[in-house]
């Protein structure tokens, strides 16, 4: 059965999702409504960069946080000189790759549905009356709603899915680093390929089930569509 | 006029083809732990020299990676001719399976660990610098699965410092990676193989301490031979030769 190390395993990963979500949701949502209202010239290399952990290996990412993090790197540096320390091999090392890996995954369904309200609600909000912050919280959220729950599940479970990040910055620390995946990637090297099917097995079902959730709510699934009415 | 002609040519293309892939050349693939894949890449290149004059063009495809996961893959039917393991455990259950049963088995090397870090004159020549308290981390290999990290984990217990060094370690999936966070200056500290310290650019980069052999259990790497082929036999021949012998030692390998 489960061991003490999968157990803490899991724990992490799901407080690792959970507050990775939240962080996105909360920079997220401006930055998806800035990109569906702006006509700024170039928009599409905003877009680009955004989407660029859609394509790129996890492990250049990790790769490159690890090199920015350590004691040449510029950040590593920055941290030094204020007497701080880096956070690679912590947990909110974790949450920062976490935050950029799974960006497009909520900027981009946000985005989407953003843009299919079409400027009219927002139109006659205005004509009764409603601030520019009144319209937005009070109409564009709550239209928006399906684009919210789409972006929140998938940014959950594309944190959870992460591997090759946490393998480059975390150091397998239990209770700190070791998350789910890398807790499944052990037990095969290790040669537990029964561990690594029950932690693999429930990954799979647990996977399957919150995005059968995505599609019910939200008969346009549409993350990787451009804008769309 | 049009059809001779591209008649002509497509038997040319046909001809060339079993040429070169069909008659005279033989090819395998050989599976190989990934802190010996540069040595690997040297025997090779010298393997290829010596064989250079023979009839047949000798095709050697190396796939670095974990011996964990060589091992399911091998045991799951993937195409290799030979697999040097990182340890003697996997080659010694696959030498269990009925196919792969050939009494090839033999250990190609011996690893030698090394505490190491990237910031000069820092590592002492005792390795007394662990009993401090001026890091944070020390990077291992992790001791579950990479053998490197169980000689580390010996290391630290013929130290009496394990118990107290749970706070600082973290661990790579390999040595490896270990590596990297050690390089990149993460983990002030980590226990790395002696090879990859060799391998640097300039070895006088940072600084380290060669764990004396009495500390751990040797680090035996074992090689096995998973498909019988004339090319396959000569390799692991050529493998145990001297001039192969003096390769691996130059590259920090101790030999069995």
């Amino acid at each position: 059965m489960l061991s003490e190390l999968d157990i803490s395993a899991i724990i992490i990963t799901i407080k690792l999702a959970l507050i990775s979500t939240s962080i996105l949701i909360v920079i997220g949502t401006p930055l998806a409504w800035w990109l569906s209202q702006t006509r700024v010239k170039f928009k599409v290399v905003f877009e680009a960069i955004i989407a660029l952990p859609l394509i790129l290996p996890p492990t250049v990412l990790g790769f490159y946080l690890l090199m920015t993090l350590g004691k040449n790197g510029p950040i590593g540096r920055l941290l030094e000189s204020f007497g701080g320390s880096s956070i690679a091999f912590t947990f909110s090392g974790l949450v920062v790759g976490s935050v950029i890996y799974s960006l497009p995954f909520v900027v981009q369904p946000l985005q989407n549905s953003f843009a299919s309200i079409g400027k009219q609600p927002m139109e006659v909000a205005a004509t009764l009356g409603a601030s520019k912050l009144d319209r937005f919280f009070t109409v564009a959220i709550p239209l928006a709603r399906s684009g919210f729950i789409t972006a929140a599940v998938l940014g959950f479970a594309h944190t959870v899915g992460e591997f090759g990040v946490v393998l480059m910055i975390g150091g397998n620390i239990p209770g700190e680093t070791g998350v789910l995946s890398i807790a499944i990637y052990d037990h095969v090297e290790a040669m537990e390929y029964g561990q690594a099917h029950l932690l693999a097995g429930g990954l799979l079902i647990t996977s399957f089930l919150m995005l059968i959730f995505v599609y019910l709510f939200n008969r346009h699934f549409s993350i990787m569509r451009g804008s769309e009415k | 006029m049009w059809n001779a002609k591209l008649k002509a040519l497509t038997l040319i293309v046909v001809y060339q083809f079993f040429f070169l892939n069909g008659a005279l050349a033989d090819e395998i693939k050989i599976a190989v732990a990934s802190n010996f894949y540069p040595t690997m890449k040297e025997l090779v290149k010298h393997f290829e020299s010596i064989t250079l004059n023979s009839d047949t063009t000798n095709n050697i495809v190396l796939i670095s990676g974990s011996s964990g996961k060589h091992y399911a893959q091998i045991l799951n039917g993937a195409p290799f001719d030979l697999f040097f393991s990182a340890d003697k455990l996997r080659p010694n259950m696959l030498e269990k399976e009925e196919v792969f049963n050939n009494q090839s088995r033999f250990t190609y090397a011996l690893g030698k660990l090394a505490l190491w870090s990237s910031f000069n004159e820092y590592v002492d020549s005792d390795g007394q610098v662990l009993y401090t308290d001026d890091f944070r981390f020390l990077a291992i290999a992790n001791p579950k699965i990479a053998p490197y990290g169980v000689a580390s984990k010996e290391t630290l217990t013929s130290m009496n410092l394990w118990q107290d060094m749970e706070e600082k370690l973290v661990r790579g999936e390999n040595i490896a990676q270990t590596f990297q966070f050690a390089k990149s200056g993460n983990a002030k500290l980590g226990f790395v193989s002696y090879s990859q310290i060799l391998s640097l650019n300039s070895s006088s980069e940072g600084s380290y301490w060669l764990v004396p052999q009495s500390m751990y259990q040797p680090i035996e790497q074992q090689a096995i031979l998973l498909k019988d082929s004339s090319l396959g036999k000569d390799f692991l021949s050529f493998i145990k030769s001297n001039e192969a012998l003096d390769i691996i030692k130059r590259n920090g390998y101790d030999l069995p």
